[in-house]
């Protein structure tokens, strides 16, 4: 229910004074309401859930906390072979 | 998918796990809030990557699972009208109630529906100004935007034949519930990532200083789960019990402000039953006064309803995080996706079906359990 898939908003409409748009979900494309993302641009990423974009998803942070996790993950492979070695 | 694949490498989550196997000296209990992530953690076997000190025990998100029988066996009376074109959730249709499901209700000539969205319902209604179109609005904060929108759609739009059958409950005080049952053993939570990109955080550090428990906010790819877990157990391991967020490219602090300001419109706060768990004060949200004629529950008076629960089902010890799924005896004999005796053995983040699924369970009594 709290399934959150991210989409990229490739078109920004309005409909009856509504903020809407069209999101790329891996290729496949669904209407969302964008009501509650005044700020998104097309382009972005999105959370969409039940048809709504929920929160921006920033791009500079996700590749951070990768490298982050990265190098987190390089600790735990050196500790991996001192265990097996 | 982008936002997605980069977090579910097999390699990235290996090394994660190693390291929390380094940081973890004694044992810890720790409980993921959303069935979302008990789902992933079982999809993906994280479970099995993790050092036997660190217990994961499965929590009471689960929207479907909790929604209170009462409440079904309303919806179930209500989508039996013949005016009615009664509108859900998938996972809500084979939901039991006392004596059938909305499926049953659908196979008896009920008009029932599901849909993606609560904008579908809406859609529905301004199509058919000659029906009573009622959405079944279930859910945590993640879903509250959404449901809060269409109600307040309908009153602009002046959509009077549209209504919602409200079930809306909130995080927080459930995960406070926990905490201060007796018997308590979760020392740490995994908060539920999308419930936070709605709300925010704000909510948790009273509840990590009150009870002295390390509050991580995290998503719901593996690599995502296996760092709220590693930064839950460092906590631990030093003593020390606030909020962090493990979930940072879709969380802020403060929310999503403009979806909070619609909430905060829409609903206003009041008690709510859990399903096998019981009322929990001021844990949901019910239409606010200006809304209240999009009610479902005041529109149609259905009477006094006689619920009746399943004696076999153990689901609110479930819920709680006191009892695994495997452990119930009903668990795979009596109940299973196709015969379920209760919620969590039917939607897609209950915890039952989640084990039944993906789990590498032995149902208890079984000859390979007694050997």
């Amino acid at each position: 229910m709290c399934l959150a898939i991210p989409g990229r908003v490739i078109e920004i409409y309005e409909a009856s004074g509504v903020r809407m748009g069209k999101a790329d979900f891996g290729g496949v494309t669904k209407e969302i309401c964008l009501a509650y993302l005044p700020e998104l641009q097309a382009g972005e990423y999105t959370l969409v859930h039940a048809g709504f974009a929920i929160s921006r998803l920033d791009g500079e942070t996700a590749r951070e906390t990768l490298r982050t996790l990265e190098e987190l993950g390089q600790a735990g492979e050196e500790r991996d072979d001192e265990v097996s070695g | 998918m982008k936002y997605l694949d980069e977090f579910r490498g097999g390699p990235l989550a290996r090394r994660l796990a190693a390291e929390i196997r380094a940081a973890a000296t004694r044992p810890w209990t720790l409980m993921e809030v959303c069935g979302g992530q008990t789902h992933s953690i079982l999809r993906y076997g994280l479970h099995q990557l993790l050092p036997r000190e660190v217990e994961l025990v499965h929590g009471p998100g689960c929207p479907v699972c909790v929604t209170p029988l009462e409440l079904i066996d309303k919806a179930l009376a209500i989508a039996a009208r013949p005016e009615v074109i009664f509108c859900s959730f998938g996972d809500m249709l084979r939901v039991p109630g006392s004596g059938k499901d909305l499926f049953r209700v659908r196979a008896e000539g009920g008009d029932v529906r599901v849909v993606y969205s609560p904008l579908d319902a809406l859609k529905l209604a301004q199509r058919h100004p000659d029906r009573e179109v009622v959405f079944f609005g279930i859910g945590f904060e993640t879903t509250g935007p959404a449901n809060a929108m269409a109600v307040r759609l309908a009153k602009q739009q002046g959509v009077r034949n549209f209504s919602m059958l409200v079930s809306q409950v909130m995080a927080p005080p459930a995960m406070e519930a926990v905490l201060a049952a007796p018997g308590n053993r979760v020392q740490a939570f995994l908060a539920a990532g999308h419930v936070c990109a709605v709300m925010g955080c704000a909510a948790y550090p009273p509840l990590a200083q009150r009870y002295g428990v390390p509050v991580v906010v995290t998503g719901f790819e593996p690599a995502d789960l296996l760092s709220g877990i590693l930064r839950a157990v460092r906590q631990l391991e030093r003593g020390e019990a606030f909020v962090e967020n493990a979930y940072e490219r879709a969380v802020r602090w403060e929310g999503n402000p403009e979806a909070r300001r619609v909430l905060a419109e829409v609903f206003e706060v009041t008690d709510r039953s859990w399903r096998g768990i019981g009322v929990i004060p001021r844990s949901g949200w019910r239409l606010a006064a200006a809304y209240r004629e999009f009610d479902a529950e005041v529109r149609f008076d259905v009477g006094r309803l006689q619920t009746q629960e399943s004696p076999l089902c153990h689901s609110g010890a479930v819920l709680q995080g006191a009892l695994k799924p495997p452990q119930c005896p009903a668990f795979g004999r009596e109940c299973t996706p196709r015969t379920p005796l209760g919620a969590t053995m039917v939607s897609s983040e209950g915890a039952c079906a989640a084990y039944y699924r993906y789990g590498d369970f032995v149902p208890a009594g079984s000859v390979a359990a007694s050997a």
